[in-house]
């Protein structure tokens, strides 16, 4: 489990994270998502003890990360944003290393550094020096160092950022794979990612947490959802039009072009079979009816911009 | 725990030396100059003496240059780097990191100073040397090169940049060395400066401890002062990690 409790972060008169409070459970992925230099990477850096909060605190595995930093740590697996690696360092070497720092024992050790290899599929660069490794490697070594001691915490800093589409789709099953008995965060801007993956999103703006939901509730948010666009004869639209006047589901009825209507249900519920049960009772041919998909992109621009200077 | 994470920390930065060819350029400069420096310039032969004396005063002027370059790396670079995040979020107490980087350091220039064993071979082979400065020396140089390298863990954890780092630490440990060096104490003198005050000065230089080691003196006043260097700038170098 991963708890923060009003974490804040001041830098001289700069408020970089002000009073991010949330949990996340063993078996959920959280989505960290916020613009650039929203407090991201520095909420996470808290989280882990690499940087100290301001005021507030932090917990991993019920251990506060303040007090009782080594037992905290011990908990936690984490990627750094720029997966940053000792570039003379072999894949395995650096690996073992990582073990030992971790107190890791002798067997424990060579058996855990094979299962991490194996998990992140290293085989093929066991034996090459860091700094001759591709991006996508690389990130998989970071990957695979902070799994390695089979943390029940995981706190990932942009786990796909810069690999190729493959690349992303296999960290992201990897990810994923880890997630029943593991409390996961990630961060990413990537919204695709947050829909694939996770079952939660933080979006976090300026240093303030703005939502805090499941992707279902964040999709809701969007103004247009579940918005339908119903496309017809002219004369039937207007006979339509002139069926649901006055019916409560429908907040709005506009009217773009001559043969489209577009409805906006009330609450943002699903008209579709109100919409078919009206036109078959009376008998208005319809050409055909269109579900808005709205994407989280658009929910992500509306919540971070709406109070954009 | 503790053990194992100085331990752990200390074979990857002391094997590091030798992952890349780094450690071999170092050595080659460092012989070059402990053992070249006194041979050609100091006219070790013209001595005509069974000592290591002449070895011994160039030592604290090789060590000026050589150790600040083993030790800007330390910290400088796990901060531009961004390794120190891997670090810092392992279990590993500031403390632990400090202490097994500055042994595999230290290690490092022990190796570099038992490469110059040479000149003590040659001393035996030549004449009858008296052991007991020859071990007397030697202890002060590995203790000098503790003081020397803990200040620049110390600088190196300031800055991301090795070049600030190892220029602060030339400067800080050139003026240990000078503290202590004969014409900058005559030049005190001669500007009427008291006496004591002048002895107070240079006895909180390296270069009179060692003078002192290197000429068979082991006493306790030295054997703290270095401890107290190096003790000083280690707990603000692990005073600094924890911010």
């Amino acid at each position: 489990m991963i708890l923060a409790e009003n974490l804040t972060k001041d830098y001289g008169a700069f408020r970089a994270v002000n009073q991010v409070s949330f949990e996340v459970k063993p078996g959920d992925i959280l989505g960290f998502l916020g613009p650039n230099g929203a407090g991201k990477s520095t909420t996470m850096k808290m989280l882990t003890g690499f940087l100290r909060p301001s005021s507030g605190k932090a917990f991993i595995s019920g251990k506060n990360v303040g007090t009782n930093a080594k037992a905290a740590k011990s908990q936690l697996g984490y990627l750094p944003e720029t997966g940053p690696l000792y570039p003379e360092m072999t894949v395995h070497e650096f690996l073992s290393f990582t073990a030992e720092m971790r107190g890791l024992a002798q067997v424990q050790k060579s058996s855990s550094v094979d299962k991490a290899i194996e998990t992140c599929h290293l085989h093929g660069v066991v034996y090459q020096t860091l700094d001759t490794l591709s991006k996508g490697y690389r990130q998989r070594v970071g990957l695979a160092q902070a799994i390695l001691h089979n943390p029940p915490c995981l706190i990932l800093d942009e786990p796909t950022d810069g690999l190729d589409p493959n690349q992303k789709d296999e960290v992201r099953k990897l990810i994923s794979g880890m997630a029943q008995d593991k409390a996961i965060i990630l961060s990413t801007h990537i919204l695709e990612e947050v829909s694939a993956m996770c079952n939660r999103v933080i979006i976090i703006d300026r240093g303030v947490v703005k939502v805090d939901a499941t992707p279902q509730e964040l999709l809701k948010k969007h103004p247009r959802f579940n918005e339908l666009t119903v496309n017809g004869e002219e004369d039937s639209l207007k006979s339509f039009e002139t069926a649901i006047q006055g019916v409560e589901w429908i907040q709005k009825v506009s009217r773009p072009t001559k043969r489209k209507l577009v409805l906006s249900p009330t609450k943002g519920q699903n008209i579709q079979a109100k919409v078919l049960g009206i036109s078959s009772e009376k008998g208005i041919a319809l050409d055909s009816i269109e579900l808005a998909r709205p994407r989280l992109e658009d929910v992500f621009r509306s919540m971070t911009q709406k109070n954009a200077a | 725990m503790i053990m194992n994470g100085i331990s752990a920390i200390f074979r990857r930065e002391f094997f590091g030396y030798f992952r890349t060819p780094v450690a071999y350029v170092f050595m080659a400069a460092f012989i070059l100059a402990a053992v070249g420096l006194p041979w050609f310039v100091g006219r070790f032969f013209d001595a005509n003496q069974a000592s290591l004396q002449v070895f011994f005063t160039f030592l604290p002027w090789v060590y000026l240059f050589l150790i600040p370059a083993v030790g800007m790396r330390l910290w400088a670079e796990e901060m531009r780097s961004g390794t120190w995040e891997i670090l810092f979020t392992s279990p590993i107490s500031p403390s632990e990191a400090v202490i097994g980087k500055f042994l595999a350091a230290w290690a490092f220039i022990g190796i570099n100073l038992a490469l110059t064993l040479t000149v003590p071979a040659t001393v035996f082979f030549l004449g009858s040397p008296d052991l007991g400065p020859m071990f007397s020396g030697y202890l002060g140089a590995i203790l000098t090169a503790s003081a020397f390298l803990s200040i620049c863990s110390l600088a190196s954890s300031l800055t991301r940049n090795q070049v600030i780092a190892f220029v602060v630490s030339v400067i800080i440990c050139l003026v240990l060395v000078l503290l202590g060096f004969g014409p900058f104490n005559s030049l005190l003198e001669n500007l009427e400066v008291p006496a004591e005050f002048v002895g107070l000065i240079s006895s909180l230089s390296v270069t009179y401890h060692f003078d002192l080691m290197s000429s068979g003196l082991i006493s306790l006043g030295s054997l703290c002062f270095f401890g107290a260097v190096t003790f000083l700038c280690l707990s603000l170098n692990i005073l600094i990690l924890e911010r």
